[in-house]
């Protein structure tokens, strides 16, 4: 198990009023994102821990090409992951963002 | 005085030979050791078939039985090295030297063999390639071939799984060569006529039938939301813009996606009798959905697929099929379809290096090449204009005379970023340069070659090669799709802005495409049974997929 964060500040807010989200499942070569408005407005917190070890750098590629094409600020996101392709996480991450655009319910 | 029917005489006496074991051209399967002992001689070529998907297995193994002293070294010339039995023989020294296409379930195997100087390798070669050499330098002395059944006249009926035989047996018939057929049974009349019987000299009745395996079903549950995506790209990018209605596809997840996509996502683009009509493929299982939508107007087979045979009767608007009702398929005549007759191949692949040249060989594994370079190449003697094949011309060279400038054949490499166990597709050397080092091969054994790539598709966008100008142009477009991979996070971020800016690089959202729409609820089925009940029952899957 590995784990790290990325903390990102002056984001654009993500619109929406939901307070909490998941998406996913952790399973070999998924992974499960649990999405928090639980920050101030113009902050990211990404905290990952992972079954492979070693990807720290594409991680960190990954995270902020994500918090770029994303107005993801005020949120936290932890992720348990399994082992996933860069390109599901980045999907899971987008899918997660679109859930907390809805209302709170 | 010369004598010009060496050949011919050499043929009869073997014919002698083996005809003590025959009554009339059967001989039971219990003599089926003694036969080859009494009609191969030392240092023969043997085609041993050895398709892509049926297996002569019982002659393989009387093969492998034989007696080293009267048959060893032989050459083995055939397309499919698939059963263990295919190296066994290397192994007991029965034969020495090989040229092949394909050894898909043997590759770690024949890796080693070939390390380890067990087998003298001729060359690989694609099917077609193989074929023309049996009729120029590797004409077979003796074909060890497969069929469903056969009279007592050796008129043979190979069933759906025709694939390789007819070439096989033509070219080995025609020049003094003896044909050695095992069949499932014995009748008094076949269904249809595959093969005339005086081209065949022995028949060998099996216990069991011959052995065929199902590689072209692709379970639509396993479909990830990243092949969705690469479909999707595919469908919008590249069928559409193109008009592309003549293709083949490779046997991959990405393609399975597009053929489960048309009934769902195509039908929403109006593209419905504007692509994706007439096919060199497989029955691929995943086609279902969309041939019962009224998509395909017209398949040729290479070869059938377990499970797929009352379907294909049925739908006889849409296969090739006898007067029996059973698909003919040809290996040699579909190829050439792929090669001339289409304008797009779209598949997957394990390695795309810089320049775009793709492989399947890794250190470990020799898959061989099977069809794909014949699909995945541009036919330099094809004469005949198409849009597809004239659109992609002109983007290639876009300052050319009209009338004088070759059109290009579409073909594209689909694939996700990082493949099984995060393995990247792109890579700055492909393996196959190590492996031919190693193995001090004059050529490196390149699956498709970058010069013949159009377009390459992953699930961050489509690189269009034929829009490059120079070598880094190309090179920053396959980096700018290659993702989070060590090739993709190498890239010259302003470079691959500009071939955005171009048209080189297309994004999905350059398309129209939110990523976010890539769900598996598109999909026109998505289990095998959704497959059997879009045929209506008629498809009848082998067990292993059957799962529920």
């Amino acid at each position: 198990m590995e784990d790290m964060s990325f903390r990102h500040s002056d984001r654009e807010r993500a619109p929406g009023a939901r307070k909490m989200a998941i998406i996913g499942v952790v399973a070999s070569g998924n992974l499960e994102v649990l999405a928090e408005r639980v920050l101030p407005d113009a902050e990211c917190l990404v905290a990952i821990r992972t079954a492979a070890e070693g990807f720290g750098d594409v991680w960190r590629a990954v995270i902020s090409d994500f918090v770029e094409r994303h107005p993801s600020g005020g949120l936290k996101f932890s992720i348990n992951d399994g082992g996933a392709r860069p390109d599901t996480v980045s999907l899971r991450l987008a899918q997660a963002v679109r859930l907390m655009k809805e209302d709170d319910r | 005085m010369t004598i010009w029917r060496h050949g011919r005489e050499a043929r009869d006496a073997r014919v002698a030979a083996g005809a003590k074991l025959a009554k009339g051209k059967i001989v039971e399967a219990s003599d089926a050791t003694r036969l080859l002992e009494a009609t191969i001689r030392p240092g023969d070529r043997v085609c041993l078939e050895g398709d892509n998907q049926k297996q002569a297995n019982l002659l393989s193994a009387a093969l492998l039985a034989v007696d080293l002293a009267k048959v060893n070294n032989l050459h083995m010339v055939q397309s499919g090295v698939v059963l263990p039995e295919h190296l066994d023989v290397f192994e007991r020294g029965v034969a020495k030297r090989l040229d092949y296409a394909y050894s898909g379930p043997q590759s770690a195997r024949i890796a080693r063999m070939l390390f380890g100087g067990k087998i003298e390798l001729g060359a690989l070669h694609t099917y077609l390639e193989l074929f023309a050499r049996y009729f120029i330098d590797l004409t077979p002395n003796v074909a060890l071939i497969g069929a469903v059944s056969a009279d007592r006249d050796g008129n043979l009926y190979t069933g759906p799984n025709t694939e390789d035989t007819p070439t096989v047996v033509e070219a080995t018939a025609f020049k003094d060569g003896i044909v050695i057929a095992q069949v499932n049974e014995i009748v008094d009349k076949v269904p249809r006529v595959d093969i005339p019987g005086d081209r065949v000299q022995f028949v060998v009745k099996s216990d069991k039938p011959f052995f065929v395996e199902p590689l072209f079903t692709r379970d639509p549950a396993a479909i990830t939301e990243s092949q969705i995506l690469t479909a999707m790209l595919a469908i919008k990018g590249i069928y559409a813009p193109y008009g592309v209605r003549r293709l083949n596809h490779g046997i991959g997840f990405n393609t399975a996606a597009i053929e489960l996509l048309l009934p769902t996502y195509g039908e929403k683009l109006a593209l419905k009798g504007k692509v994706a009509s007439h096919f060199a493929l497989n029955p691929h299982p995943a086609l279902i959905p969309a041939i019962e939508s009224g998509w395909v107007e017209q398949i040729h087979s290479f070869g059938s697929e377990v499970g797929m045979e009352e379907y294909i009767r049925a739908r006889s608007d849409v296969f090739f099929t006898g007067p029996d009702g059973s698909l003919r398929s040809n290996r040699a005549f579909c190829q050439t379809a792929g090669l001339y007759a289409c304008d797009m191949f779209i598949g997957s692949t394990l390695q795309i290096d810089l320049q775009g040249n793709s492989s399947t060989v890794t250190t470990s594994r020799i898959a061989g090449f099977g069809g794909a370079p014949n699909m995945g190449a541009d036919a330099r003697g094809r004469r005949h204009p198409s849009g597809p094949w004239l659109q992609a011309g002109r983007e290639a060279d876009p300052d050319g005379s009209a009338l004088l400038r070759r059109g290009r054949k579409l073909v594209v490499q689909i694939g996700e970023t990082f493949g099984d166990k995060n393995v990247p597709l792109f890579v700055e050397s492909l393996d196959a340069l190590a492996l031919a080092e190693k193995l001090k091969l004059e050529l490196a054994p390149v699956m498709i070659y970058g010069d013949d790539v159009t377009h390459i598709i992953t699930e961050e966008g489509i690189a269009n090669l034929l829009l490059c100008r120079d070598a880094s142009e190309r090179e920053q477009a396959i980096r700018g799709v290659a993702g989070y991979t060590e090739v993709g996070r190498g890239r010259d971020r302003r470079m691959v802005q500009n071939l955005r800016e171009r048209g080189v690089i297309r994004r999905p959202e350059d398309l129209g495409i939110d990523p976010l729409d890539a769900d598996r609820s598109m999909l026109a089925a998505r289990s095998i049974k959704d497959l059997v009940r879009w045929s209506g029952g008629l498809y009848a899957p082998p067990s292993q997929f059957r799962n529920w």
